[in-house]
């Protein structure tokens, strides 16, 4: 019964996904300007143009050209890249891990920051550390994220000269094996460099995670205060069930299957807008590279960007619900 | 008896006011909200230098740190920038509104019409719902202004163009769970036509807590706008926006640093003015757990 | 040897509409191996007499204004936090009302069982144990599956396995049996366990009862607003109304010879068979904010003397080992 439902999503993921691939296709094809002319240059001629235009197949009938970028999808090509000249999917794989590696620390403090936040203020409803913490919520998620990293800046590096201002590395990169340069230099054993990655990774997973620490406490505290209010764990607690283990394992258990569709949902929203933290620390991911291709009108580009970012929401929210299943029974049953 | 009954129905609207007082911050929200559409439509007459929010510029006097004068200083052709701050107020306040207008205005009756109606209508609606919804809202904004002319007016077409789902999926959620309730069979037997109930039946329901998704959207569409604004996607200068303003005096940091700093503090105080507000609307309505 | 003995409990109980004097000088007394039934309508207070013996009513708005609470000799309202959690996990325990709403649904059966086993009563819990590292889980559900077949739970090693959701409500209140007899507690609070029960099922969860309640020489408090089931169960009925005791009386005393007119009319109010005209009892439940002066029964009363509205009568035995609370008894009324 599991591997039809899990057959079921695959399918309907992928339509959902063809129909993204064709939205943002054909908003592409819309862009005002002729990306031949803007590739080659005010001064190229007609003939120049014209002919990178049939090069690039822009001369043929929208659906051909849709036809064509699918199949070359399959190939893994994703078109060319009118600035960089190269491959868009090639593009991609060498940015990919560094947004990667931002989103992924990120989400780990909110989580690690967020969920014991969001017990404690259950716990103490209304007594000062709730007070505080509901403050520090509601400004986390009011924050313009780009304001926040800027000034982030200001006080760490440009004050206190703690942590680097942009950038990824200052030296060299370890050697990539997986293209997150914390792991790798821990692989290669390359200290130095992990110590440098790690200080440039700071300030900016740091900026991004505060909206999703903020609103991971939010929710894990409204659930914890529903769980406490339940039956069950009323019940729990007068037959003689020690506290600590109702509240960290019965009650908790309950609360996270709901903290975790956000948490999902979070994950899918940090990938899309890392590309304004990326723009202010000058981080070299894909969102940034995105951006450009969006400003530059490099269509290829652009749709390859958003289709990544569709795959990696759609997949996201593929776990989370599988993940769902897996812990919380009813719903298991239910399927 | 009589008494019994009169102290109940002292209950709800007291009951409203009793909640959304024991939260001092909503209150706090609200005041913030206020004061920024004061400052909004008041502009002209409390900006010192009014004529600096668009294209006045005075070189003697730029790059001026904080002082009595220019409490937020000056920008990098002399420009005050409190001043600017202030007409920036406009343009957010006014871009909320917008969006949420058309996000709101073309999102709820899809979403009433995909639970309600069913069928092909059901399925069509849905499946172009969960695909916008596929895309993180800045990313299709960004899209969106790429293939338009860059300016203010764009920008609140593409936010709204990224926000509409969110709406349809909520109006959905509600009319489906509301199309079998007894109010709507009855009103269905006596023959009201369906955009009756649609509108004046399952929609009404959905009041409160549209009221609090609404107050809670506009903080976050300004925030997105802003954003597009530092990308220079939208407002373009002189517009003293406030996401445009920041990026402008982000090249001149760490030195100038009150260029950037103010409009981020802008954007910042109205964001989190609607959230404490939305938040305490929540309380309010009784909407959802704490 | 007196179990436990409630005297002159008064609790208020604040809300948005006032304060609510919930419970107003409630006596009674359980003895050993004795099966007490707490008796009387919706809304009388038997429930806030449970939870607050049980502890589990939030102390915030609600307030112990007067009384005492000996449980083997302690004061219950009087003992701190943990050794009242101690004392109430060795020698008592409670079976909820509504078995759909108090087993923790996310995790089977065993689970639940096998840690109560392990841990009841106890404070603290070591990481190792609480991460279930350590040998004593086999053996606690084990334990779990011998409690579940003297519950008489059909293929109990399969329901250790079980979701809640995956039982049927008589199946899942035999669990809470089972479970509350875990430590071998001397005395049971049972709050209306078969309501929410369909009357076949009610016939096997009883009979279960008095079962255990033969085999374990249990001490019960049963509360129920079911005549019947007191009649079938309890040794001795203590009626309540409006926050106090009415009558109390041993079982047979008081249906064939019920003395307080509240009792009078609710065993009227049962329909017989043999289609007489029955009775109920005008009026509705006191308002607990603003309750009737003197004996909260008399707006109701049939046989009403002026001194109902002026005093509050007092529990006084009329017969043997009948206590009756009314003004036609007292000294200051009739006989």
């Amino acid at each position: 019964m599991r591997s039809t439902y899990l057959l079921y999503r695959l399918i309907y993921m992928v339509l959902v996904l063809l129909g993204v691939s064709l939205l943002i296709f054909f908003l592409a094809r819309v862009m005002p300007g002729d990306p031949a002319r803007l590739a080659l240059g005010p001064e190229a001629t007609q003939e120049q143009v014209a002919s990178l235009r049939h090069k690039l197949g822009l001369d043929r009938p929208l659906y051909t050209q849709y036809y064509v970028f699918l199949r070359g999808l399959f190939k893994g090509e994703l078109g060319m890249s009118l600035i960089t000249k190269r491959d868009v999917f090639k593009d991609l794989i060498q940015r990919l891990p560094a947004t990667l590696e931002l989103v992924m620390t990120a989400m780990l403090i909110a989580i690690i920051g967020g969920i014991p936040l969001g017990v404690l203020s259950a716990l103490n409803k209304d007594r000062t550390i709730d007070q505080i913490s509901r403050v520090f919520a509601f400004a986390g998620v009011s924050f313009p994220r780009f304001w926040i990293g800027i000034m982030f800046q200001i006080a760490f590096a440009y004050i206190l000269g703690l942590l680097p201002i942009t950038g990824r590395i200052s030296g060299d990169p370890p050697t990539r094996i997986t293209g997150l340069y914390l792991l790798d230099s821990l692989i290669a054993r390359d200290f130095p460099a992990f110590v440098d990655s790690f200080k440039h990774l700071l300030l900016p997973s740091l900026t991004l995670s505060l909206s999703p620490l903020a609103q991971i406490t939010r929710i894990t505290r409204a659930n914890m205060i529903e769980q406490l209010r339940k039956d069950y764990s009323i019940v729990m607690r007068t037959i003689g069930m020690p506290e600590v283990v109702n509240i960290y394992k019965y009650m908790l258990k309950n609360a996270f299957t709901s903290t975790l569709t956000v948490i999902g949902l979070l994950t899918g929203w940090m990938i899309g807008n890392a590309f304004v933290i990326e723009q202010v620390f000058s981080w070299p991911g894909m969102a940034r590279y995105g951006v450009n291709s969006v400003l530059r009108n490099d269509f290829n580009a652009v749709v390859g960007v958003t289709l990544v970012i569709a795959v990696g929401y759609v997949v996201i929210n593929l776990i989370v619900d599988l993940l769902y299943g897996y812990l919380d029974p009813r719903i298991r049953l239910k399927r | 008896m009589e008494q019994v009954l009169r102290r109940k129905q002292k209950g709800n609207l007291a009951r409203a006011f009793y909640r959304f007082k024991k939260n001092p911050l909503s209150l706090v929200g609200l005041s913030i909200i206020l004061v920024m559409i004061l400052i909004a439509i008041l502009a002209p007459f409390i900006a010192p230098y009014p004529g600096d929010s668009a294209g006045a510029v005075h070189f003697k006097q730029m790059f001026q740190p904080p002082s009595w004068k220019h409490p937020f200083g000056t920008d990098e052709v002399g420009r005050d920038v409190l001043s600017r701050v202030i007409f920036g107020s406009r343009i957010s306040l006014m871009l909320g509104i917008v969006v949420l207008f058309v996000a709101v205005g073309v999102g709820i009756p899809l979403g009433l019409f995909a639970g309600y109606l069913g069928g092909k209508v059901e399925s069509v609606i849905m499946r172009i719902t969960d695909i916008f919804l596929a895309i993180p809202p800045l990313v299709l904004a960004l899209a969106v202004t790429a293939v338009l002319e860059r300016n203010l007016y764009n920008s609140m077409f593409a936010i709204a163009f990224t926000w509409w789902p969110w709406y349809t999926r909520l109006a959905y959620g509600e009319a489906l769970s509301k199309k079998e309730e007894d109010f709507v069979e009855v009103s269905e037997s006596l023959g009201a036509s369906r955009t009756y109930i649609m509108f004046r039946e399952i929609l009404p329901n959905m009041t409160s807590s549209l009221l609090v998704k609404i107050t809670l959207d506009m903080g976050y569409a300004i925030l997105v706008g802003a954003a597009l604004g530092f990308l220079g996607l939208g407002a373009q200068p002189p517009t003293p926006e406030w996401g445009t303003l920041v990026s402008l005096g982000r090249i001149h940091l760490p030195k100038m640093w009150w260029l950037s700093t103010f409009a981020g503090l802008a954007i910042f105080i109205t964001v989190l003015g609607f959230n404490l507000l939305g938040d305490g609307l929540r309380d309010f309505f009784d909407v959802e757990v704490e | 040897m007196t179990v436990l003995s409630i005297a002159n409990l008064k609790i208020h109980f604040d809300t948005i509409d006032g304060t609510a004097k919930v419970l107003d000088d409630v006596c009674l007394s359980v003895n050993e191996a004795e099966v007490v039934g707490l008796v009387g309508e919706t809304g009388c207070g038997k429930s806030v007499t449970a939870k607050t013996i049980l502890g589990s009513l939030p102390m915030p708005p609600g307030k112990v204004l007067d009384g005492k609470i000996l449980f083997f000799g302690d004061d219950l309202l009087k003992l701190d936090k943990h050794d009242r959690h101690r004392v109430m996990s060795e020698k008592m325990s409670y079976i909820p009302q509504d078995p759909m709403a108090s087993l923790n649904p996310v995790f089977t059966v065993g689970e639940q069982m096998g840690d109560l086993i392990r841990w009841q009563g106890r404070r603290r819990v070591g990481p190792l144990e609480f991460l279930g590292l350590r040998r004593g889980r086999h053996n606690a559900v084990a334990k779990a599956v011998k409690l579940l077949d003297r519950v008489e739970i059909p293929a109990p090693k399969e329901i250790v396995r079980r979701y809640p959701i995956e039982l049927s409500g008589g199946m899942r209140q035999r669990v809470l049996i089972a479970m509350a007899l875990i430590g071998r507690p001397s005395l049971l609070i049972a709050d209306e366990p078969t309501t929410a029960l369909d009357v076949t099922i009610q016939k096997g969860v009883l009979t279960l009862i008095e079962e255990k309640v033969e085999e374990e020489e249990l001490s019960v408090l049963y509360i129920t607003h079911n005549l019947g089931v007191a009649r079938r169960l309890c040794n001795r009925v203590y009626v309540m109304y409006g926050g106090a005791i009415a009558e109390t009386a041993k079982t047979k005393d008081l249906l064939k010879d019920p003395i307080h007119p509240y009792t009078c009319g609710l065993i009227s109010s049962i329909p017989k068979l043999t289609g007489d005209e029955f009775k109920g009892i005008d009026g509705r439940i006191p308002d607990y904010i603003d309750p009737p002066t003197g004996c909260r029964f008399h707006p109701r009363c049939p046989q009403l003397m002026p001194i109902c509205g002026q005093e509050k009568p007092e529990l006084i035995e009329v017969k043997d080992d009948h206590l009756v609370a009314c003004h036609l008894f007292s000294r200051g009324g009739g006989r």
